[in-house]
C-alpha cells in the first residue's frame, strides 16, 4: 500500500515541466477536485461525528440544537446504554465472533494443507467444491437454512449463528491458505518428517507459524463478517438473551424508546470495535479484501 | 499404510461437513420447496408443481420488488462503481497522493460499521424533524423537505442513497489495489508525451482496472439483487409496498405470512438473477485471458 511513495515522488518531479504551463488553470482544476474530495469527505464524516457527540446530549438537546455541542456532557448516557442491554448484546457478539473466528482457521487451515500437500483422488473436485461456494449467498437458501436450523435443535442457540457463519467463511479462507501454503517453502517440512513428525505436527509446528499474516487477515475478515451479521441473526434467534449487537439494536431501540441521547450512545459503542480493529489492522484488512473481491 | 491414505480426507471432513450441510444442501433444498404448497401455520405441505411460480408472475408486489431492486443496480453501478473510480483514481494521482491516507480511511469507514448501526443513526436523518430537512431549511429548499422515509416517492431513493453512502468506500478500496499494481512507468511515459489527467484515466487506469472493474460490477449487482438489511431496518418495504425489494418480500412471505413454498420461489428467482451474474464473470475472464 504505501511502499510506492517514493516512486510517486520521482514522478512528481517528471511532471512538473509540463505542469508550469498551464499552472493557472489546473490550480483551479486541483481546487475544484478538492472542493468535491472535502464535500464527501464532509458527507461521511458529520452524521459520524454528530451521532458521537449527539449522544453526550439529552433529548430535547438533539432535535432542539442540533448542531451545537453539548451543554453539558452527559457521560451517563453510556451507562445507560451499557446497562440497558448493550452490554448483554455485546458480550454476545464478542462470543460468537471469536468462536467463528476461531473455528474458521482451524478448519480453513486444514482444507488448504489437504489440498497443497497431498495428492489424492477426488483432490480437484474438493478445490472445485470449496471455491464454487463462494459463489452462494445465504439470502437464497435461508429457509432451508430456517427448517435445518429447527430440525437439529440449534434454533435460538449460539451455534444456530457460528456454524453457518463458518460454513459461509471456509470457501473464501480456504482460498486465501491454500495460496500461502504453496508460496512456502517444503523442505522445512521435509526435515520435520524425517525427524518424525506427523503430518498434523508439520502443520501446527512448522507451516501455521510461518502464516501468521494470512491467519491475521482470515481473522480481520471473518470478525468482520460475524460482528454485522444481520439477517441469520435475525432469524434464527429469538431469544433476546442471545441476540447479537445488529439485531439487539433494533429491540435495544424499542427498549429505550424515545431517549434518543442512550439510543446513540448505544450505537456508538456498537460501532466502535470494528473500527478500532480496522485502524490496528488496516494492512490484513485491506489484503484480504483484494485478494477476497478478485476471487469472488 | 491404510492411515496414510486417509489422512487428507480426515482434514478435509470438518469443512466438507459445515459447506454441504449449510451451502449446499439448501440450495437442493429451496429447489425443492418452490414446488410445494406449504404454510407453516396449517402445516400441511402439498406437491403444487409451477403453481408457485405461476402465482408470482402475476404478483403486483413482485414486480413491485423487480423495479426497486433494478433502480437499486442501476444507481449502485453509477455510484459505487462509476464513483468509486474516479476517486479512487483521483485519490491515487500524484497531486492528492500526500492527503489520500486520511481520505482513504474516512471514505472506507462506513462499510466496517454495521447496517443496524447506520440504519438507525440514518433514521434521525431522514425524520421529518431530522438533520436532513433542518439542512434543506437552512439553505432555503424547505419546500423539498418531506418524511423521507415516509413518504412512498422518496423512500426506496432514502434506502438507496443510504447505500451507496455506506458502500462506495469498498468498491473504491477495490480500485485503488488495482491501480497500485499498475506500473508507475506508464504513467511518466504518458505525461512526459503531453496527455492530460482525463486523457491518462481514460487511456491507462480504466484499461489496467478492467478485470477488477468486472469483479466490482458483479459484486455491486448481486448485492443490489441480494439487498435485504438496508430495506429491512430503514423501511421494512413500506409505505405499504413501495420499498420492498425481492429479499424484503422474501422474508415477508415467509415470517410473516408463513408462506415458506412461494418464498423460497422468489430466493430461487433471486438466485438465478445472481448465479448468471457469475457465470457472465467467469466468462468476461475467460475472454480476457484468451
Amino acid at each position: 500500500m504505501y511502499e510506492r511513495t517514493a516512486l510517486t515522488a520521482e514522478s512528481v518531479t517528471v511532471s512538473q515541466p509540463k505542469r508550469r504551463r498551464g499552472s493557472f488553470l489546473s490550480r483551479i482544476k486541483i481546487g475544484l477536485v478538492t472542493c468535491i474530495l472535502l464535500a464527501y469527505f464532509l458527507s461521511i464524516a458529520f452524521p459520524l461525528i454528530w451521532m458521537i457527540i449527539s449522544s453526550f446530549k439529552e433529548t430535547t438537546a438533539i432535535f432542539g440544537d442540533s448542531w451545537g455541542l453539548p451543554r453539558e456532557w452527559l457521560f451517563q448516557n453510556y451507562k445507560t446504554a451499557w446497562e440497558q442491554g448493550i452490554s448483554k448484546y455485546f458480550f454476545n457478539s464478542v462470543f460468537v465472533t471469536c468462536i467463528t473466528c476461531f473455528l474458521t482457521v482451524l478448519f480453513s487451515a486444514f482444507t488448504a494443507y489437504a489440498l497443497s500437500r497431498f495428492e489424492f483422488k477426488g483432490k480437484k473436485f474438493f478445490f472445485l467444491f470449496f471455491a464454487a461456494g463462494l459463489m452462494f449467498s445465504p439470502q437464497v437458501s435461508l429457509i432451508p437454512l430456517y427448517q435445518l436450523i429447527q430440525d437439529t435443535g440449534l434454533y435460538n442457540t449460539y451455534w444456530a449463528l457460528i456454524l453457518p457463519y463458518v460454513a459461509y467463511q471456509i470457501p473464501l479462507t480456504v482460498l486465501l491458505f491454500r495460496a500461502h501454503f504453496f508460496s512456502i517453502d517444503k523442505e522445512l517440512e521435509e526435515s520435520a518428517f524425517l525427524d518424525g513428525c506427523s503430518s498434523l505436527g508439520v502443520l501446527f509446528r512448522v507451516i501455521l507459524p510461518l502464516s501468521t499474516p494470512i491467519i491475521l487477515t482470515a481473522t480481520v475478515l471473518t470478525s468482520f463478517f460475524a460482528w454485522n451479521e444481520f439477517m441469520f441473526s435475525l432469524v434464527f434467534i429469538d431469544d433476546d438473551a442471545l441476540k447479537t449487537i445488529p439485531t439487539g439494536l433494533l429491540a435495544f431501540r424499542g427498549a429505550v424508546n424515545t431517549d434518543w441521547g442512550v439510543m446513540l450512545a448505544g450505537l456508538t459503542l456498537s460501532a466502535l470495535p470494528i473500527i478500532l480493529l480496522f485502524i490496528f489492522t488496516q494492512k490484513y484488512f485491506i489484503r484480504g479484501l483484494a485478494e477476497g473481491g478478485v476471487k469472488g | 499404510m491404510v492411515g496414510k491414505k486417509m489422512t487428507p480426507y480426515l482434514f478435509l471432513v470438518p469443512s466438507f461437513i459445515l459447506v454441504s450441510l449449510f451451502i449446499y444442501y439448501p440450495l437442493i433444498q429451496n429447489i425443492k420447496y418452490s414446488f410445494f404448497e406449504w404454510n407453516t401455520f396449517s402445516a400441511i405441505q402439498e406437491f403444487t408443481g409451477f403453481d408457485n411460480y405461476q402465482k408470482l408472475f402475476k404478483d403486483k408486489v413482485f414486480y413491485q420488488s423487480l423495479k426497486n431492486n433494478l433502480l437499486f443496480a442501476a444507481i449502485s453501478m453509477l455510484f459505487q462503481v462509476g464513483g468509486g473510480l474516479v476517486i479512487a483514481a483521483i485519490l491515487e494521482d500524484t497531486v492528492f497522493k500526500r492527503f489520500s491516507a486520511i481520505f482513504r480511511t474516512v471514505y472506507f469507514i462506513p462499510v466496517l460499521i454495521s447496517t443496524s448501526v447506520i440504519g438507525l443513526l440514518f433514521n434521525f436523518i431522514y425524520t421529518p424533524e431530522g438533520l436532513l430537512n433542518q439542512f434543506l431549511q437552512s439553505v432555503g429548499l424547505e419546500s423539498w423537505a418531506t418524511g423521507w422515509l415516509g413518504n412512498g416517492d422518496t423512500a426506496i431513493y432514502a434506502v438507496i442513497a443510504m447505500s451507496q453512502w455506506q458502500s462506495i468506500g469498498y468498491i473504491m478500496m477495490l480500485f485503488i489495489v488495482a491501480i497500485q499494481k499498475i506500473p508507475p512507468s506508464l504513467y511518466e511515459a504518458a505525461l512526459l508525451d503531453g496527455a492530460s489527467k482525463v486523457q491518462v484515466f481514460l487511456k491507462i487506469t480504466v484499461p489496467m482496472v478492467k478485470e477488477t472493474a468486472v469483479v466490482a460490477s458483479v459484486v455491486t449487482l448481486s448485492g443490489a439483487f441480494l439487498v435485504f438489511n438496508q430495506v429491512f431496518i430503514l423501511t421494512n418495504g413500506g409505505p405499504g409496498q413501495a420499498s420492498e425489494v425481492l429479499g424484503t418480500q422474501l422474508y415477508h412471505s415467509a415470517f410473516v405470512n408463513g408462506d415458506m413454498g412461494y418464498a423460497s420461489t422468489i430466493a430461487n428467482i433471486i438466485f438465478v438473477i445472481t448465479l448468471i451474474l457469475s457465470i457472465l464473470q467467469m466468462k468476461l475472464f475467460k475472454t480476457e485471458k484468451e
